[in-house]
């Protein structure tokens, strides 16, 4: 039994290097993983514990990174790869979408790609133009990847121990604003299902469905929501793909109502996706159509506007309002 | 042989040369060439080759068999039995010489133009055909000949390469890797990129670049200012123009590069000279960009015919071998003529076989869904 509270970058940097511990074909690679332990720290200390030849500094060079750790997966490694930001894993996308989803299939079964891919993501830190993009859904629409968020450390910890055991590749983004929140790992259970979706507050009346760092907006809006006799379940889906349709069909077909918040583009989004299912899963149940809360179809704005931008408190309880009217 | 010499010759793509025989002793870049386009062996200052007679007779045999599947893979498209090919028509010296400098252990990752070189992995030139038939995209193991798929996207593969051959230093193991690409290729971002990482990480790794002087309709004018193999020399390791169209040469620089990633001295860029004779692809029409002179050119350097003759001249092989090799030949367009009438599309359902590794529940769902639809005919049907 080992209960400990860290911060999700701290849980993230525990499970690393119990992943190098555990296995040697494990590596990481990035731009800034050595020595300095990457920009957020994530790396903090393995190179120094586990050599240059495990946690690599890289070119800046992106797609040079993930074609790489491609061929390092071929040779019989796991590689874990950084890409820094959000905004600046598009010169990676084609290897991801062309080779790195593609492959498996392409050999008909007979190779594996177990690829991770790390990917700070979201809005929230007050950073320049590219730092604080959301674009899930992308990775989401190709088939071959498979595509996570932890909401929390103790999710942090286990859903990184999983995506790296995984045999497929695993675009695994982090919620970066909410890198320095803590929470209790316990590093000792066996954690449940990957790509699972977990009830983070039980309620009768609606449900919101969100990952990453907007489940935190959600719990504080079911709380708020309580105070005016409202109870909301929030549903924390922690994989966008493949998604836990089932869970979500269980609690609306309990409350009768969702709402789906994501700092993504509401746009073609994630929300679009489950609502779509949703009506058509639980079409005798809902009371009111699924709504979404999420950004707009605009370049993600400058810092000084990201409030406006990002879903708050405030918008998601306006979206209950809206819904509970019906 | 050491590949310490970076000198090559201007191309000079539309003149047939007549006094290549020549060692060259002045600054101007030359190729490295061993057997000239009339079949005279030549001696260079930095790459020597010393075959038996059964060893030429090999890559001789090795090239005609290539040319022979490949005009029967040309033939089956126009026949309807492909939906596409890439033929490798002037390339066979190129791809036999440097796949037959491989060690088993050695790993290749070719572009979709490698028949020469999966044939000489031992890969079955019918496996070749299936993603050019449309049953798969692909499908081998590529670790059953250390022969990696076909990679379409341009470049893409070289990336891949690099990372492997990291692995490979880091296994410690002293086997090499080998990347094709071509011209066109040179261009892509991903090029420079392995270029780059091998260079820094010190990879045991051969980039084996086929410049056959067309990308689809564009001149190599139109990708580069520089020869191709110079550019190496920014990335911090050496790079050699080789006659792509000698086989003999290209085993030779081949080897040498390989040899040099075993000794972990990192990679090195081989530019093969050569030309593309037939068209990008069957959905090609070369005639709307190039002309006939230039084709004619370099058929006076066919890679074949030139070591016809050196095995004529010397006596390394009489009538009798010719003859039964045409068999062979004839023997090998049959089989693989039959082998591909004979490949079944595959089932219907196979589409949601391998998305994933692990398994997902969305393609599970999507499966059911197409079988219960298609079960429904067969409902209607009774």
């Amino acid at each position: 039994m080992a209960l400990e509270k860290m911060s999700i970058a701290k849980a993230l940097n525990e499970s690393l290097r119990k992943a190098l511990d555990t296995d040697p074909k494990v590596l990481i690679m990035g731009e800034d993983v050595g020595k300095l332990g990457g920009v957020f720290r994530i790396t903090d200390g393995l190179q120094k514990d586990f050599g240059e030849d495990r946690v690599i500094d890289t070119p800046l060079a992106e797609s040079g990174i993930v074609g790489t750790a491609i061929g390092l997966a071929l040779r019989g490694y796991r590689p874990i790869v950084e890409i820094q930001f959000d905004g600046f894993v598009f010169p990676a996308y084609d290897q991801i979408v062309t080779q790195l989803a593609k492959m498996h299939a392409r050999a008909l079964g007979k190779i594996k790609l177990p690829v991770v891919v790390r990917i700070p993501y979201g809005g929230g830190i007050g950073a320049v133009e590219h730092h604080s993009e959301s674009p899930e859904a992308l990775f989401a629409h190709v088939a071959g990847l498979k595509v996570v968020s932890p909401s929390n450390a103790s999710d942090a910890y286990w859903m990184m121990q999983q995506a790296v055991q995984s045999d497929d590749p695993i675009i695994f983004f982090e919620p970066k604003r909410r890198y320095w929140d803590k929470g209790e790992v316990e590093t000792d259970l066996i954690p449940g299902p990957l790509h699972k979706a977990a009830t983070v507050r039980e309620g009768s009346d609606l449900t919101l469905a969100a990952y990453g760092p907007m489940v935190k907006v959600c719990l504080e809006a079911a709380a708020a929501a309580q105070e005016e006799g409202k109870s909301i379940e929030v549903l924390d889906l922690r994989s966008m793909s493949p998604i836990d349709f089932d869970s979500v069909q269980a609690s609306v077909e309990k409350t009768g109502r969702l709402v789906v918040v994501h700092e993504a583009p509401v746009f073609y989004g994630s929300g679009a996706e489950i609502a779509a299912r949703i009506t058509e899963r639980c079409f005798y149940h809902l009371e009111a159509p699924v709504l979404r809360v999420g950004g707009y179809h605009v370049p993600y704005p400058p810092a000084r506007l990201e409030d406006e931008y990002l879903p708050g408190l405030d918008r998601v309880l306006d979206a209950v309002d809206r819904s509970l009217a019906y | 042989m050491t590949v310490e010499s970076t000198a090559a010759r201007k191309p000079r793509r539309s003149s047939k040369r007549t006094s290549a025989a020549k060692t060259p002793q002045s600054s101007e870049p030359e190729l490295v060439q061993l057997l000239t386009p009339e079949g005279e062996r030549v001696e260079h200052p930095d790459y020597t080759i010393d075959l038996t007679a059964d060893e030429l007779r090999g890559l001789y045999r090795d090239m005609v068999l290539t040319r022979r599947f490949d005009a029967e893979a040309t033939a089956l498209q126009r026949q309807g039995e492909l939906g596409l090919w890439a033929s490798l028509l002037g390339q066979e010296a190129a791809q036999i010489g440097s796949g037959r400098a491989l060690r088993d252990d050695d790993y290749v990752f070719p572009t979709y133009r490698e028949h020469g070189v999966a044939w000489c992995r031992g890969v079955d030139p019918t496996n070749l055909l299936g993603m050019f038939r449309g049953v798969n995209h692909g499908g081998w193991d590529p670790n059953s000949n250390n022969f990696h798929l076909y990679t379409i996207v341009i470049g893409s593969q070289t990336l891949h390469a690099t990372g492997y051959a990291m692995g490979v230093a880091k296994d410690g193991a002293d086997s090499a890797v080998i990347a094709y690409f071509g011209d066109g290729a040179s261009s892509q971002g991903d090029v420079a990129e392995s270029f780059t990482f091998s260079a820094v990480y010190n990879a045991p790794v051969v980039f084996f670049c086929q410049n056959n002087q067309w990308a689809i309709s564009e001149p190599t004018e139109r990708q580069t200012r520089v020869p191709l193999y110079q550019r190496a020399q920014g990335f911090g390791f050496p790079g050699v123009r080789v006659d792509g169209n000698d086989v003999l040469a290209c085993l030779a620089v081949t080897k040498s590069a390989l040899e040099r990633a075993r000794r972990g001295e990192g990679p090195t860029l081989v530019e093969a000279f050569t030309y593309r004779m037939g068209a990008h692809t069957t959905s090609d029409d070369p005639t709307k960009y190039r002309a006939d002179e230039e084709r004619a050119s370099w058929e006076a350097k066919d890679p074949i015919l030139r070591l016809r003759t050196y095995l004529e001249k010397q006596e390394l092989a009489d009538e009798a071998y010719f003859s039964a090799l045409d068999e062979e030949s004839e023997a090998l367009g049959k089989r693989v003529r039959e082998a591909v009438r004979a490949m079944p599309d595959p089932d219907r359902m196979a589409i949601f076989d391998h998305a994933y590794a692990d398994g997902s529940p969305l393609v599970d769902e999507e499966r059911a869904q197409f079988a219960a639809y298609q079960a429904s005919f067969a409902e209607e049907g009774n």
